[in-house]
């Protein structure tokens, strides 16, 4: 039973890590939350819908669209709102407060355009489960588990091991330093939004195949934010064991103590690590300089 | 004749005299509401640059200390609201004093964090608060125009507060943290003070809510609740308060005016935040505060022959002519 719920709660927490890399990437390079991010995971769980239900598409290729529809709404939040936004010399809040529009945004057109019916995904993985010892375990669940680990390591290869990843992590080290050395800072951040939107698609489309597709559903979104925060504002690792570590605490405490107190106790343990790391797990505490 | 008596018939004969229908009298109450939640945040936003999102939370506790006492012990509704405000107040400033030292982003999701947790207890605890069903039978406490007056103390306490020397400091917090301490602010209390004032306005906003509505839920205190707070700061405009009550009047009348467009209404809100983010960052009201005298010489501007100048200005003002003073 418990080894069941510990699986159930990392792949759930698996979810949540695709999702809280891209709040992760993003603040490292710009120092802001992205809190459209969850409704980029909603639209590319719609686009999968639409090419799969009413164009009636293989699971494969309406996934992927689904996954170029998220990158590509993430990457148009970036060329329209945020860039100006940051040419403009405001201030980082101006940035989180357009998404917090943009999210407003697109969970209404959503709701305006797919009323906010609970959807589902014409293709099913079969609801059968896998025997392991005592535990039975979903098969959806170790799918995604499997997607989403193959996902994250190829992430962490990219961003430490290729040209892009070194541009990135020079940005978000100094992204006027790096702007000086060559690095094309703006082009660079824009496939950041891209690469985040892509990983908030496939977000999307499992957390779609594991409960609904409905327009609120970019919520999951706030969950992503509260595990980079818990690993660490701006730190890609961090975000991930964040992920899990949140994934695994809200199943066993929907399983063993009350489903309805389940966010009481994800907001109250990450209050309580705050106070007691105030940076996070893994973050950085970076003071003002004088 | 209890207080209350003697209130709402006031409040009967003077929207009698004029005419004033109950539907507008909901409105104006309303945006009075919207004002007071908007005035507390525009101190801690707009002068201190602290963002909370856990104000809706300060709001439904007001809102349900105020009714569960004005319903259940029969408590005066004055004492009421001024229970509900007061606990609020010190919720916030135990919140205040173990989270205000997080920086930035850490502190925001916190307030975040607390807002959603207390949502989630007023849901949890049904004996006390009648859980997600809500509680009802809550006394009308709150006429039109004991709101109206409300408002206009809340405004006027505010305008004191900011300027004062409390509320210099704050603006020089909002303006560079490390600066103010180094010339002997003591940050913390002060951000502290800041955030206590606005959960203070928050809690007054809710206990005047439940009084209005007879009937509260946790649902309608939650994040979106928090969120809308902030975006009417950022429209009226960070560090003006006359800015935040334009902005609290603009966000809560335009709904009721395009009613027509149902679904609608909240994608164009939405639109509405990002372009005033993009297009004119400072909010409509910028920095500055509402003067008749700079009216005046605008109008008077507008009918004399332009300048280059001035057609520039306004041009570049778009949304007001206000603005670009």
């Amino acid at each position: 039973m418990f080894i069941q719920q510990l699986v159930t709660g990392i792949s759930v927490g698996g979810i949540y890590a695709l999702l809280a890399t891209g709040y992760s990437l993003i603040y490292s390079l710009l120092d802001f939350s992205n809190w459209a991010h969850g409704e980029v995971a909603m639209i590319g769980a719609y686009t999968a819908l639409i090419m799969s239900s009413n164009l009636g598409l293989p699971f494969i290729p309406a996934a992927i669209i689904g996954i170029g529809g998220a990158a590509a709404v993430s990457y148009f939040n970036e060329r329209v709102a945020y860039r100006r936004i940051r040419h403009n010399h405001s201030p980082n809040m101006f940035l989180m407060i357009a998404a917090m529009g943009l999210s407003t945004v697109y969970q209404q057109a959503a709701n305006v355009i797919f009323t906010g019916k609970y959807k589902q995904y014409p293709f099913r993985l079969p609801v059968s489960t896998v025997q392991i010892g005592n535990a039975y375990l979903g098969v959806l669940d170790l799918v995604s588990l499997g997607i989403t680990a193959i996902i994250i390591i190829w992430l962490i290869y990219l961003i430490n091991k290729t040209q892009f990843g070194l541009n990135v992590r020079a940005i978000a080290c100094n992204n006027y330093t790096a702007s000086i050395l060559g690095v094309k800072v703006d082009r660079s951040i824009a496939y950041v939004f891209f690469l985040a939107g892509g990983l908030a698609g496939v977000a999307g489309i499992l957390y779609g195949m594991k409960y609904n597709i409905f327009p609120t559903m970019g919520n999951v979104g706030l969950k992503a934010f509260i595990a980079s925060v818990i690993g660490g504002l701006g730190s890609v690792p961090g975000a991930i064991v964040g992920a899990i570590v949140l994934g695994i605490i809200e199943t066993l405490v929907a399983a063993y103590v009350n489903s309805s107190l389940r966010d009481f106790f994800s907001f109250a343990l990450l209050i309580v690590l705050l106070l007691v790391k105030p940076s996070g797990l893994f973050g950085v505490d970076v003071q003002d300089k004088a | 004749m209890s207080l209350l008596q003697i209130f709402q018939d006031i409040n009967s004969a003077f929207t009698g005299f004029f005419g004033i229908n109950s539907y507008v009298q909901g409105i104006v109450i309303l945006t009075c509401i919207n004002i007071i939640a908007v005035l507390g945040m525009s101190v801690l936003t707009g002068f201190t640059r602290l963002f909370s999102f856990g104000n809706a939370g300060f709001m439904s506790i007001g809102a349900y200390t105020a009714a569960i006492l004005a319903t259940r012990y029969n408590l005066n509704f004055l004492l009421a609201i001024v229970a509900g405000t007061v606990f609020s107040a010190f919720i916030a400033f135990l919140l205040g004093t173990i989270t205000l030292r997080l920086k930035g982003d850490y502190f925001l999701i916190t307030c975040l964090g607390f807002g959603e947790c207390v949502r989630v207890l007023f849901n949890y605890t049904k004996g006390l608060t009648g859980g997600s069903a809500g509680f009802s039978n809550i006394p009308n406490y709150s006429p039109m125009l004991f709101v109206l007056v409300c408002t206009v103390l809340a405004f006027y306490l505010a305008w004191r507060f900011i300027h004062s020397k409390y509320g210099r400091n704050l603006t020089s917090i909002r303006e560079n943290e490390l600066a103010a301490e180094a010339v002997g602010i003591n940050v913390f209390r002060f951000k502290r003070m800041s955030f206590v004032f606005s959960a203070v306005y928050a809690g007054w906003a809710g206990a005047l809510y439940a009084g209005y509505l007879m009937y509260i839920v946790p649902a309608s205190f939650n994040l979106g609740k928090s969120c809308e707070l902030i975006t009417t700061t950022v429209i009226g405009g960070l560090g003006s308060l006359t800015g935040s009550v334009m902005g609290a009047i603009i966000v809560t009348l335009l709904p009721e005016a395009f009613r027509f467009l149902a679904n609608y209404r909240m994608l164009l809100y939405g639109i509405a935040v990002v372009l005033v983010i993009m297009l004119r960052p400072a909010g409509l009201y910028g920095y500055k505060e509402f003067s008749l005298k700079r009216l005046v010489r605008r109008i008077k501007k507008l009918f004399t022959p332009k300048s280059t100048k001035g057609g520039d200005a306004g041009k570049k003002g778009g949304l007001t002519n206000e603005a670009s003073a």
